[in-house]
């Protein structure tokens, strides 16, 4: 398949560890942002393909492990409620709240409905106006865009019986307070490189020059990742930082325009919990209000949820690229996807499910 | 079939059924826990060695010769969708599951569970396709059963078939059947009737050209068994859970490894272009008119030749091999060239969010 075969060839990885190997005089620690490309570099093996020297550890960017437990447990409140047809991203569904998931409440009759996309919840409410259809809003500046697009039309024909749980983060403020931990061991950073089609990665600029790191705006295919390595151990080696573009093909300096002015229109910057890593100011997208009375959490009186969750998930200190999911005493044991403690082992982004599924045969 | 119950001591993770107060979605998905349900509540209770034998069917002396007995039930919604419907389905699942035993198809039944208010110019097109489908399949439909319940209890239409089948002298199939050494071949390109399906399910709808791969397997798996049946260890289809939940089994079955070749899978355009946007694993997504034939080294070439020279074979590949190593674990060799575990799925496969 075009543009697809191209960036899996094996003699072509080759070469590229090949030449990562010819570069690489230090040992350094590499973080990738997006839980696509973790689940990229598990399943296709480049970190056993790459030099010692070079660590990679998992970033934040997996929406669903991030989304904050009070805010599944709002869902689940939400999806119990008989009026309610609580509409979700598949990948959300199995999460684990405090004490169950979106999942397990539709088996306990909750009309619980998987979409593609916010548009496909929009057209449910349109058909099912005798309903209150709820769109769980998850995810990166990747999604923001058409989820904006689809509150903006539902306010444009007035369709008064749909409304959005929002749970929208932004990567700029997680990386900022990575490398603010004094703990950190992050060096150079591989940026979400669909994040970038939307944002551009001229945001990133500031976030380099500050903390004196190289950020490698990276794709999703084996040697996209590779070729973000590569140039992000060149840096390195060279004593640069700044920002580099690998993901050409899909990313400019200023990004998709059209899809920020939505953004803009719809949502306002707002603090957000982000799941096992706490409060981080500015990091979430709430709508503004203009848009308030499609707020599901201002439309409908919810309980305010618990948040008493297992304390052995030590998904925090994975986003944070400070443990890998195998160094984590309850993976496959007490952690498995079939009874995940937290949302890394469920989510197909996740950093847990990843080295779950695709492990090496023992 | 007087085969040993294979042990689970080795089994990852066993699912206590307690874990599940109430049936979900999943346990009817075809991975672990339908797995889960079968070792846990259903194997015990009926405890019987043409179960344990964990075949697509049953199968069962009969004087001097020996009878595959099988059944299935088809709650596909839509009912009606690219390239069949449930009717044809209903036939055709069940005249592949008795062929995987290496059986002639010799007689179905028809079970109807009808919603009150369900139209009857849709059960009439339902009830002609599965029985184009029987001719087609050369088997007829000869007892069935009509239910009907209340409107609201049902979803239109429930269809239940059961397969009758002949197993000829020299043919063993069975899952526990595959050795080290033997080789796997696919009979086409994978996940057209999961994608199709899935393409006009309410909320979700995209375009696509996909049409399901719903056909009755059995013309094309006789003459292999007429010409090669010492050499056929295994033939499975791999419906719900998709090429790699069938091969796991398999494995677990025979107590055996695999290794598959990425590269090796036939997969079309359309479906591949699909999985990639959905975030679905073609190898997780399900056939109707597929099949996985393991078969002895020597016997593979002209097998694979074989089953090419059938329309519904002309894809038909090489895939991989059974190994020695990692018994009960399924190994896939990337398109960059490292090897990783092809697991069972825990739940229904979702799609990704971005």
């Amino acid at each position: 398949m075009k543009y697809v075969d191209e960036y899996r060839n094996a003699g072509d990885a080759r070469r590229m560890v090949e030449a990562i190997e010819s570069i690489v005089a230090h040992d350094w620690t590499l973080m990738e942002i997006c839980g696509g490309q973790t689940h990229t570099i598990v399943r296709s093996g480049i970190d056993r393909m790459l030099p010692k020297r070079i660590t990679l550890v998992h970033g934040p960017g997996c929406p669903v492990c991030v989304t904050s437990v009070a805010l599944i447990d709002t869902a689940i409140a939400l999806a119990r409620r008989p009026e309610v047809i609580l509409t979700s991203f598949g990948d959300m569904l199995r999460v684990p709240g405090s004490s169950t998931d979106l999942l397990r409440a539709k088996a306990d009759g909750g009309d619980v409905r998987m979409v593609y996309s916010p548009l496909d919840a929009l057209a449910l409410a349109q058909k099912h106006s005798d309903r209150q259809v709820v769109f769980f809003a998850v995810g990166f500046e990747t999604t923001a865009p058409a989820n904006a697009l689809a509150v903006w039309k539902a306010r444009r024909a007035g369709v008064g019986n749909f409304s959005v749980l929002c749970a929208h983060v932004l990567v700029p403020p997680a990386m900022e307070a990575i490398l603010s931990d004094p703990g950190n061991l992050v060096q150079g950073f591989l940026a979400a490189g669909h994040v970038c089609t939307v944002t551009g990665y001229r945001e990133y600029e500031p976030l380099a020059q500050r903390h004196r790191v190289p950020i490698t705006v990276t794709g999703f295919e084996p040697l996209d990742v590779l070729q973000g390595v590569y140039l992000t151990v060149r840096a390195l080696e060279a004593d640069r930082w700044g920002v580099e573009n690998q993901y050409r093909r899909a990313v400019t300096a200023d990004g998709n325009q059209a899809a920020q002015r939505m953004m803009a229109e719809v949502f306002e910057v707002c603090d957000r919990d982000w799941r096992g890593i706490g409060e981080i100011p500015a990091s979430g997208l709430r709508l503004r209000g203009e848009y308030a009375e499609f707020d599901a959490e201002r439309r409908f009186d919810i309980a305010p949820p618990t948040a008493d969750y297992s304390t052995e998930c030590i998904a925090g200190q994975i986003l944070q690229g400070r443990k890998r999911p195998d160094q984590c005493p309850a993976f496959r044991v007490r952690c498995t996807p079939e009874r995940p403690l937290g949302a890394p082992m469920v989510s197909s982004e996740g950093a847990c499910a990843a080295y779950y599924r695709w492990g090496r045969p023992g | 079939m007087s085969r040993e119950p294979p042990s689970f001591a080795g089994a990852s993770c066993p699912l206590p059924l307690r874990d599940y107060p109430k049936i979900q979605m999943a346990h009817g998905g075809g991975g672990r826990l339908t797995q889960s349900l079968i070792d846990h509540l259903f194997l015990p209770a009926f405890d019987h060695a043409a179960l344990w034998a964990r075949h697509d069917g049953a199968v069962l002396p009969l004087g001097d010769c020996r009878v595959a007995f099988t059944t299935d039930s088809y709650v596909v919604r839509p009912l009606f969708f690219p390239g069949g419907d449930i009717g044809a389905l209903a036939v055709h699942g069940t005249v592949n599951d008795l062929a995987m035993c290496g059986a002639r198809p010799l007689a179905l039944s028809a079970g109807f569970i009808i919603e009150e208010g369900f139209a009857m110019e849709e059960l009439a097109r339902i009830t002609n396709s599965m029985a184009r489908a029987a001719r087609g399949c050369h088997v007829p439909v000869v007892t069935g059963d009509t239910k009907v319940v209340d409107r609201g209890k049902g979803d239109g239409v429930y269809v239940n078939t059961a397969g009758l089948g002949v197993i000829a002298d020299g043919v063993e199939c069975q899952p526990a059947g595959a050795r080290p050494g033997d080789r796997i071949i696919l009979s086409g390109e994978i996940a057209a009737h999961g994608i199709a399906v899935l393409s006009v399910r309410e909320g979700i709808e995209f375009d696509t050209t996909v049409e399901s791969d719903s056909a009755g397997l059995w013309n094309l798996v006789e003459p292999i068994l007429e010409r090669h049946a010492a050499d056929v260890h295994v033939l499975r289809d791999p419906t719900r859970g998709g090429v790699a939940s069938a091969l796991n089994e398999i494995a677990t079955a025979a107590g055996v490894g695999m290794v598959l070749d990425e590269a090796l899978i036939p997969v079309c355009e359309q479906v591949r272009g699909a999985c990639e946007l959905l975030g679905l694993d073609p190898l997780y997504v399900a056939n109707e008119g597929k099949c996985l034939a393991i078969v002895t080294p020597d016997a593979a070439d002209a097998i694979a030749g074989l089953i090419r020279q059938h329309p519904l074979g002309s894809r038909a590949a090489i895939v991989g091999e059974v190994v020695a190593d990692h018994p009960g674990t399924v190994c896939l060799r990337s398109t960059i060239g490292s090897l990783r575990i092809l697991d069972l799925l825990s739940g229904e496969q979702l799609p990704r969010i971005c």
